[in-house]
């Protein structure tokens, strides 16, 4: 698993690679909530474009960095998620707390 | 249903298998010559319930998880996940959306997803006596 962090203006993004399930999240969770503390950022957009697999490990990654980001007035962005990604996230409702961008 | 094939599994309630349990189950129902979709789904669900018994059947004391899958000759397929943990007090409680005692970090969509990329989905549990879920989907590919 792996987590390539970038921040410009403002924008944190995080590209994931891989799988995530319980036990790949906890170590995307801490290093993207480090880098948050330390940049403040207004945007964090979760590029799922190399992510093979998401389970609902993934809506509570999501949801954890969601709440930690709106408290400073920031929002998400979830990008690329596979068709099979794009339906956990669509049951879990994610849709309606951040922004899913798909390629056509 | 007469029974084709048969897998059985055993393996520690440890967060790196989970990938492992997911992909196992997956490598066997390929025989069936599902679409991506099916294969994912099964996926899915075997993880969620996996990682119910590693975070909550066993979140006192560590034990094994029992995983049987079977095929039937109409292209159905049975899954068995087992532990012999905690056990679940309220089911119902427990297969509502958004509800868990995970924490913050968890959704509390576990049952939710394995029942909408299942078929079926039968949870039996006994407090202290440990938990079983069977997941059942139909292969329709073929």
């Amino acid at each position: 698993m792996e987590c390539k962090l970038n921040i410009e203006n403002d924008i944190l993004t995080a590209e994931l690679d891989g799988e995530i399930d319980h036990h790949t999240a906890k170590d995307i969770r801490e290093q993207i909530d480090l880098e948050i503390e330390m940049q403040n950022p207004k945007t964090l957009v979760l590029d799922f474009s190399d992510i093979t697999f998401m389970d609902s490990s993934g809506i509570g990654l999501i949801m954890g960095r969601y709440k930690k980001i709106k408290q400073s007035g920031g929002k998400v962005k979830i990008k690329n998620p596979s068709p099979n990604t794009f339906r956990v996230l669509k049951l879990a409702g994610m849709d309606r707390l951040a922004k899913i961008e798909r390629e056509e | 249903m007469k029974t084709i094939n048969q897998f059985k599994m055993r393996l520690q309630a440890k967060s790196t298998n989970e990938s492992f349990a997911r992909a196992s189950v997956g490598a066997f129902i390929a025989q069936l010559d599902p679409t991506i979709e099916e294969i994912s789904d099964i996926k899915t669900a075997v993880s969620e319930a996996v990682t119910n018994c590693i975070i909550h059947a066993y979140k006192e004391f560590s034990g094994d998880i029992y995983i049987t899958v079977k095929i039937f000759e109409n292209n159905k397929v049975k899954i068995v996940i087992r532990d012999k943990g905690c056990g679940i007090d309220d089911i119902n409680k427990a297969m509502e959306p958004l509800y868990t005692t995970g924490g913050a970090e968890r959704a509390g969509l576990g049952f939710a997803v394995m029942q909408s990329f299942c078929d079926k989905l039968r949870v039996i549990s006994k407090v202290g006596k440990g938990t079983t879920v069977s997941l059942f989907k139909e292969i329709k590919s073929k």
